[in-house]
């Protein structure tokens, strides 16, 4: 048997898992992997900072539903990378981490670019790994990837010290992984599933809350033919948008803060919430002791721990959404054939009127250029058949607000961890993941600048992702709270002026548009999507627009405030 | 409410690290904890003794499975378990004191350890209330060092 190098034997293992891409940065600890990786077919992709390396891989990880790759050296390339492993974590993205670390026999001597990242990551990785044995290596990756993408996805970061990565090991070295206290539950109990199956049955106001789970498990399938057979309407959370078309009457969009009235209210007046995947964040629920006060809740996730944390639940089921929407799906057919359901007609039509009575709007009047108006135009043209990744804030929320996702792996948000800057390099995960598609980052001019180095890596290469750039000059949602709660005192949150857009982007070779009439709006995005390079549109949008409706923090989300301006619109 | 809660993990490098700092974060209070191998030595037991609420201990017991390290837990029950915890005072004794310490020390059948001078070393194995009790009657000699090994339990009967 030949022998390999620890380096060599990494990269054999990742393409044993099936790796097409990573997302890294070499440094001194790491070159021996770059090495390696020098004659590999594996493509690599090499960002401009290691947090642009982390967040392409989660975003790539979120179209494709493959686990994501990023490699970055030991100390700072490794601490880099923490913000966008706690993004994946928080969203249960799978992803897999590896970093270089200074030699076995100097770990803990606060060596040149050393950090326990291990320890630092420890709160905020599924499971993390420091190698001390080039043998461990194979066992290791492989544990790794199967931790990071099944049972509730999430990353994993393997810490390699530089050693292990010269150190020889037979090229054909195996071991089994052994991880006896790694089992998830993916069948549900069949017996909480059949009293579910009657419970819904017999509601007379049931909505189902579909969330990141739904996608992750891929069953926006089968929830779309349980909808069908019970026809019970569907409100997702910001993650589970796609899970469910936003086009079908059933659909009530997002609910939550900055949800849809409708959708709060539908919450509020339920007899019964069937939620799938979901975890019940502060966002959603607002004020919790009056969230849903009149509801029963059937909570299906894959991680025990989501079940009761926030709220109290009636039936609780363990086990992939996909899976135990089949059961669930074939129960409540045997159920309803033998028994028949209650007549839901009253709440479907109550639904009806919600959705007529509480519409998402905006001034449509106003020759103002409108983020609202920019986000339609882009639905309208892409005829809702992008990506859209955000960063996050107000233009997060507009995109959530106003483009209609009707398949699942479309929107590419930062919902747990809230990550400004996470759009832009998302966006390039997501195209290289979906080359077939158009890749839309709907940015703002906060979150944007806090990564527009990576328009390097989009333009050079040749990741011809869109920038549509709601530019209002502000750190927009803070100074909506501001304005909102603190008196109008906009303490640092103007950003005017700060740079040209236009000649940023040019500035590393891709093409900018501005546009500050409405009416220029439609053309320049029908251009920006023909143009084959790495496109920002600098939207000059109407400055102090706030999103709306919305849910004051500390409130039951069935009071939300409205814009005053929206009177007699 | 105090709950014992006894955890198998698998016994690597950093394991005890993910279970204290799983504590922490969730803002948990651990309120002793001890460690060792089983006899199979790949697996350690942890028990851990946490003073939380009924929701809280099932949410630490479900945020405890998450780790993957971890293979089993167990929350004991207190009216069916042999608990135990070791201590080793060392407390003032001169040849006045002494005699008392002496039969407290018989009446509670711990052991003395070390006698010095001016100091007795004291063992004393047992459940809480028992240690409890000895440190009490101890503490007017002036007790000088106290250490103790965290609690252990074992459910009683053939269950494991």
């Amino acid at each position: 048997m030949g022998k390999i190098t620890g380096a060599q034997m990494i990269i054999k293992c990742l393409k044993e898992e099936g790796v097409e891409v990573i997302f890294g940065y070499p440094g001194g600890k790491v070159i021996p992997l770059y090495d390696a990786l020098f004659d590999s077919d594996i493509r690599h992709i090499l960002v401009r900072h290691e947090q642009g390396a982390a967040h392409a891989a989660d975003g790539y990880a979120r179209v494709t539903g493959k686990t994501g790759v990023c490699i970055a050296t030991s100390g700072p390339g490794a601490t880099n990378l923490i913000t966008g492993i706690a993004n994946a974590y928080m969203d249960s993205i799978p992803m897999v981490a590896i970093t270089g670390q200074v030699g076995t026999a100097q770990i803990g001597t606060d060596a040149f670019q050393e950090a326990d990242i291990t320890g630092i990551a420890a709160p905020i990785t599924k499971h993390n790994y420091l190698v001390k044995n080039v043998e461990d290596l194979p066992r290791v990756i492989k544990e790794a990837f199967r931790i990071a993408s099944t049972g509730r996805p999430g990353p994993v970061l393997i810490d390699i010290p530089v050693d292990i990565t010269t150190d020889l090991i037979d090229e054909n070295f195996k071991v089994d992984i052994s991880l006896p206290g790694y089992k998830p539950t993916l069948k549900g109990n069949l017996k909480q599933i059949k009293q579910a199956a009657k419970k819904i049955a017999e509601s007379r106001k049931p909505v189902i809350f579909a969330g990141g789970g739904v996608i992750s498990s891929g069953a926006s399938d089968i929830l779309r033919k349980f909808v069908k057979v019970a026809k019970i309407p569907v409100i997702t959370s910001l993650l589970g948008m796609g899970s469910f078309p936003e086009t079908d009457q059933l659909s009530l969009k997002m609910a939550g803060m900055h949800g849809t009235k409708y959708a709060n209210l539908a919450f509020t007046e339920a007899d019964l919430i069937i939620a799938v995947g979901v975890r019940f964040d502060d966002r959603v629920t607002g004020k919790l002791s009056e969230f849903a006060p009149d509801a029963d809740v059937i909570h299906i996730d894959i991680d025990p721990a989501e079940i009761g944390k926030n709220i109290k639940v009636l039936i609780p089921i363990v086990g992939d959404a996909k899976i135990v929407l089949a059961d669930l799906k074939s129960e409540y057919e045997e159920y309803i054939e033998k028994k028949g359901i209650h007549n839901r007609d009253q709440w479907l039509s109550r639904i009806k009127k919600l959705k007529e009575d509480y519409p998402l709007k905006y001034d449509r009047n106003s020759n103002k250029v409108k983020p609202a108006y920019v986000v339609e135009k882009i639905y309208e043209l892409t005829k809702g058949d992008a990506i859209i990744c955000t960063e996050v804030g107000q233009n997060q929320m507009w995109a959530a607000q106003f483009y209609k996702f009707t398949k699942p792996r479309t929107l590419v948000s930062s919902g747990g961890l809230g990550t400004m800057g996470f759009g832009l390099p998302a966006s390039i995960g997501a195209k290289i993941g979906r080359p077939d598609k158009t890749v839309i980052d709907i940015a703002g001019d906060g979150s944007i600048q806090m990564v527009s180095q990576e328009l390097s890596t989009a333009v050079t290469n040749k990741i011809n992702i869109k920038i549509m750039l709601l530019n209002n000059g502000y750190l927009g949602m803070v100074r909506q709270w501001q304005q909102i709660f603190f008196k109008k005192r906009y303490s640092h949150t103007c950003i005017y002026n700060s740079v040209d857009f236009v000649k940023l982007v040019e500035a590393y070779g891709g093409v900018g548009f501005r546009v500050k009439k409405k009416e220029e709006v439609e053309n320049t995005i029908k251009k920006a999507l023909e143009i084959n390079n790495v496109v920002l549109v600098d939207f000059c949008i109407d400055r102090e627009e706030n999103v709306y409706p919305m849910v004051a923090p500390g409130s039951p989300i069935s009071e939300m405030l409205e814009s005053e301006m929206l009177e007699g619109v | 409410m105090n709950h014992i809660v006894s955890v198998l993990v698998e016994n690597k490098a950093g394991v005890l690290a993910k279970i204290s700092g799983l504590f922490s974060r969730r803002g948990y209070n651990i309120e002793s904890l001890a460690v060792g191998p089983t006899d199979d030595e790949k697996i350690s037991r942890i028990t851990l003794s946490v003073n939380a609420e009924e929701h809280s201990i099932e949410q630490i017991i479900k945020q405890l499975y998450k780790l993957i390290n971890v293979i089993k837990i167990q929350e004991l029950n207190p009216s069916n378990i042999v608990e135990r915890e070791l201590i080793l005072i060392k407390v003032n004794a001169d040849s006045k004191t002494r005699p008392e310490i002496l039969e407290i020390v018989t009446v509670f059948r711990a052991n003395i350890v070390d006698v010095a001078k001016k100091t007795i070393m004291i063992e004393i194995t047992g459940n809480s209330r028992k240690v409890k009790g000895l440190e009490e009657l101890l503490r007017p000699f002036g007790i000088l060092e106290l250490v103790r090994t965290g609690k252990i339990a074992c459910s009683r009967g053939s269950k494991s």
